[in-house]
């Protein structure tokens, strides 16, 4: 919370991108957020990230549930549409607004309760349907605005902020969107934007469902020791599988790598995923290796991050069910009545 | 690998308030703007009286490095401004504490003489250096006895800035407080002997006698047109004491400095219609201020550049008017410039009469050779360039008198060095040793999200000094032609004013890398990162830092080994670094700095 607006002077240096726009255009009103809560962080990640894709912020839908997480898409590409449902009930909106306008680039913005606790049932649907979408979990395993109460993505044996263990099992939400089908699944960490915006940037144009768990501490109720989702325990943990470059297709490729420590992933419409490896050979376009290598995490302990599953061919909810390539919300009378003769013809088909 | 910055150095948070670290007298600049803000003028005017000891007379006639210095002229976005980035108009708010003040508040305010302490100082010459050294000394109980040879105190500022540009009833407030305090004698003596003076027993003498002599043109004709031809310098002194009233119809002023500035203006108003000024050089490098060839512009006055003055013609020992010869710049390898002809035919300008203004000596006639004074080759004295104390033990210099022309602010300047020095030596101390100024820290903090200050910056403009119109100013010489902010005008100048002294201070034992700084800070300022090579390190910060005069704040102390580095260059100083953080890593501190005069100098009194 501030009482001030972010000034509107900025940094000589700052560069417009290709759609016309600096950095600081991409911003929404000032949060009125915890200062420390590691949400502001992810907005600024996904304000860089729009920033270096240069979206037009009037192609963006934000659409957000209930809760800390929820209130975040307020503070960032402000000149975007936004649609703040009922608790929970954001993927149904999301899937609607899909369906009927393909065109805009969807992003989910949503916390663990509204999606892993009231919104879970809709979380799993939306990741079957394979809505094509960008969907981000703020999640620092509580539950920030009713005091600090344990959320469903709490570990089991973390100690509350009163001193009180976890003693029941935790959600894993990255797991739980492989199975469900998404196509595309990550996490990160709010602190850490070298990993994060990358990420953000090719979730943002995988064509299909696309999830990121992005753990983000709780300053005031979450950030303490015994915590699991502390910005001092995740930096202990963190366990990075890879780095990603997202290069779009027309950019041209001018690093160059050496052949043993990268990856490369080419998606289906020409852009590619470079994947730095960190230590181990990790292939994350394997799913079942990727379930293993996320249990064998969690059973060690390890805060595992990065692209974790890539499915480099996807299709959509719109592929699925074959509609036609314009959006629904574009179908005029015409389009949508063929007219008497049609009908006839269809009559008498069935005759 | 760059060190943590120590910012227990006063130096470091004195260099971030630019204006205050570029003001030779180190007046806390955004401490008054704030007071003027507030309507606090008697206050805003005595931190000024402290630092500069002029603040209605540099109010109207400060050279202002300190506005160059500004960071607003870093950090305006021209789109929003719709203009040029411009600095915080600082001299004339200065004026506005001057204008508005309350003279009963002030009169009580000012230090009066204590007992004398049995020593006396002479100081010689009547101007802003001597009078500094005579407030400084006087309250410490010195008796100052002040030589000038015109019949008023004040120097250079009373005799060579015309009254549209410096009323005399503000010089005669401002010496006046220095008198007031007791203990300082003026002298309406002209001295022509050093020698002399010391015999009188002072236990220090301090010069300021300024550099009293214009240069001359040496150009043929210039003996026989005599009449019609006059020494910039000591025209405008005879203007200023009413020996001359009137000019010809058309005259030329040669020379780009200020000095030729007023010359003009005061030609257009005592008859002169067709004024022109005559300069080598370009425009560009022409050594008056740009506000003062704006204003001479606008009183329509031509300035004609890149002609040297060949002959001036002449017929019957009248003179017809002055040839000149076409020039270009020319630039060596070493970039030194030469004016060379430009082989273009000669120029002639009529006129009726000249005006010699191209720049000014020091004289030391009345300094005999033997009297212990050494001096360099150039005719200056060989002085301390800490203490201002010459080869004599007991003789001092400042102002214009110890390395030559340069303006009032610079005279403040050096006249309270000397009177440190000066008392230092008297109570047996080593001027070598000079004071540390006084710091005083304060955070600004007064609630989660209230600062003592008003943090948001505005995107104004800056705003114009109303001037008195045209056809009214050019009728009276007296008549000031700036009209000063009024207190509306002054606040909303003020507001523009980023409070530079207001500093981040951050505390890496207490920051948790959450990036909430990174992410708010509008200027893109902070970035945490791995230490490095100063150099290297600058080009991989949030947002390069390409400004190499201005420090990088480094601060250590992180869990993760990285480093904190805060480019000092473009921060507005808005808080939002320590009102978006969560630990109080990031603190706003105004840092007050006040230099230290000869009162508190000493540790023995």
């Amino acid at each position: 919370m501030t009482y001030i607006a972010k000034p509107r002077l900025h940094h000589p240096s700052l560069v417009k991108n290709k759609a016309g726009f600096t950095r600081r255009d991409y911003e929404g009103a000032v949060s009125t957020l915890c200062a420390g809560c590691g949400h502001d962080s992810i907005s600024a990640a996904i304000i860089q990230a729009c920033y270096e894709l240069d979206i037009l912020p009037h192609q963006v839908a934000k659409l957000s549930g209930i809760g800390c997480s929820s209130k975040a898409p307020t503070y960032f590409v402000g000149a975007s549409h936004g649609f703040n449902t009922v608790h929970g009930r954001m993927p149904s909106v999301m899937t609607g607004a899909n369906l009927a306008n393909r065109d805009l680039i969807y992003m989910g913005v949503s916390g663990d309760g509204d999606s892993a606790s009231i919104g879970l049932g809709q979380f799993a649907h939306v990741m079957r349907r394979g809505v094509n979408m960008t969907y981000i979990v703020m999640n620092n395993g509580v539950y920030g605005l009713t005091k600090g109460q344990f959320s469903a993505t709490a570990d089991k044996g973390s100690i509350s902020k009163k001193g009180v263990a976890n003693s029941d099992s935790s959600i894993d939400m990255v797991s739980l969107a492989i199975l469900m089908g998404a196509t595309f699944v990550g996490r990160s960490f709010s602190g850490d934007k070298h990993q994060l915006v990358p990420l953000i940037k090719a979730a943002m144009d995988h064509k299909g469902a696309a999830f990121l768990d992005v753990i983000s501490p709780c300053v005031a109720f979450n950030n303490h020791a015994g915590s699991t989702k502390s910005y001092d325990y995740v930096r202990e943990h963190n366990e990075a599988l890879n780095r990603i470059d997202f290069i779009e297709t027309r950019e041209e490729i001018t690093t160059s790598y050496d052949p043993g420590t990268t990856k490369i992933v080419q998606q289906h419409d020409g852009s590619i995923l470079r994947l730095r490896k960190l230590g181990e050979d990790y292939d994350p376009s394997d799913k079942v290796s990727a379930m293993k290598r996320i249990q064998e995490g969690m059973h060690a302990g390890e805060v595992v991050t990065g692209l974790l599953y890539v499915d480099p061919t996807p299709s959509d909810l719109h592929a699925n069910l074959n509609t036609v390539d314009a959006p629904l919300n574009t179908l005029n009378a015409p389009d949508l009545c063929p007219g008497t003769s049609a009908l006839d013809k269809i009559n008498a088909s069935l005759r | 690998m760059l060190k943590p910055t120590d910012i227990a150095n006063p130096d470091y948070f004195h260099k971030v308030v630019d204006c205050q670290w570029a003001c030779p007298a180190h007046t806390p600049v955004p401490e008054y703007i704030r007071l003027i803000a507030h309507g606090r003028y008697s206050d805003a005017y005595m931190i000024n009286w402290k630092s500069n000891v002029f603040p209605g007379i540099l109010g109207r006639t400060c050279d202002r490095p300190c506005e160059p210095a500004c960071r607003r002229s870093r950090v305006e976005d021209e789109t929003l401004v719709k203009g040029k980035k411009e600095p915080v108009a600082i001299c004339r708010l200065k004026r506005v504490a001057a204008d508005y003040k309350d003279d009963d508040d002030i009169n009580s305010k000012m230090p009066k003489a204590p007992e004398k302490n049995g020593r006396r100082v002479a100081c010689i010459g009547g101007g802003p250096s001597s009078l500094t050294v005579a407030r400084d000394l006087a309250v410490l109980g010195y008796e100052i006895v002040i030589y000038d040879q015109d019949p008023k105190l004040g120097g250079f500022i009373r005799t060579q800035i015309p009254h549209f540009r410096l009323p005399e009833s503000v010089i005669d407030e401002e010496v006046g407080y220095i008198t007031g305090i007791g203990n300082v004698e003026f002298r309406h003596q002209r001295v022509d002997s050093l020698k002399a003076v010391l015999a009188e027993g002072y236990d220090a003498v301090f010069v300021g006698s300024g550099a009293p002599r214009g240069r001359d043109l040496d150009v043929p004709g210039r003996k026989e047109a005599a009449a019609n031809i006059h020494i910039g310098l000591d025209w405008l002194s005879s203007v200023s004491f009413g020996h001359i009233d009137k000019v010809g119809k058309r005259v030329i002023v040669l020379g780009g400095g200020n000095t030729a500035m007023d010359c003009c203006r005061t030609a257009r108003r005592l008859g002169g219609e067709d004024v022109k000024v005559i300069v080598r050089s370009g425009f560009d490098e022409m050594k008056a201020s740009p506000w003062e060839k704006e204003d001479a512009i606008g009183e329509d006055i031509p300035i004609l550049n890149m002609l040297v003055p060949k002959e001036v013609r002449h017929e019957g020992g009248k003179i017809k008017g002055v040839l000149f010869e076409k020039v270009v710049a020319k630039y060596d390898d070493k970039g030194r410039r030469s004016l060379v002809p430009s082989g273009e035919p000669d120029e002639f300008h009529e006129c009726d009469d000249v005006l010699v203004a191209i720049g000014q000596e020091n004289a030391f006639p009345w300094i005999e050779m033997d009297a212990g004074v050494e001096f360099d080759k150039w005719g200056l004295p060989q002085l301390n360039e800490k203490t201002f104390a010459s080869t004599h033990p007991k003789v001092f210099f400042g102002g214009d008198a110890a390395f030559g022309p340069k303006n009032i602010i610079w005279a403040a300047a050096h006249g309270h060095e000397a009177a440190t020095s000066i008392h230092k030596m008297l109570i047996g101390e080593n001027p070598e040793e000079r004071p540390a100024p006084g710091v005083n820290v304060a955070s600004q903090k007064m609630g989660i999200h209230e600062w003592s200050y008003d943090n948001a910056p505005t995107i104004d403009h800056r705003l114009k000094v109303p001037h008195r119109p045209k056809h009214e100013a050019l009728k009276d010489i007296m008549a000031e032609v700036e009209l000063g902010f009024d207190p509306q005008l002054a606040f909303k100048e003020a507001q523009r004013c980023l409070n530079c002294d207001v500093q981040t201070v951050f505390t890496g034992q207490l920051c948790i890398e959450c990036d909430a700084c990174v992410d708010i800070c509008p200027m893109d300022c902070i970035t945490f990162t791995e230490n490095g090579e100063e150099k290297e390190l600058r080009t991989r910060l949030m947002a390069p830092a390409m400004n190499p005069t201005q420090d990088l704040y480094v601060g250590d102390g992180l869990k993760t080994q990285r480093v904190m580095v805060k480019d000092e260059d473009v921060c507005l100083h808005c808080g939002l670094c320590a009102e978006r953080c969560p630990t109080g890593a990031w603190d706003m501190r105004k840092y007050y700095i006040e230099m230290t005069h000869a009162e508190h100098a000493c540790r023995k009194q």
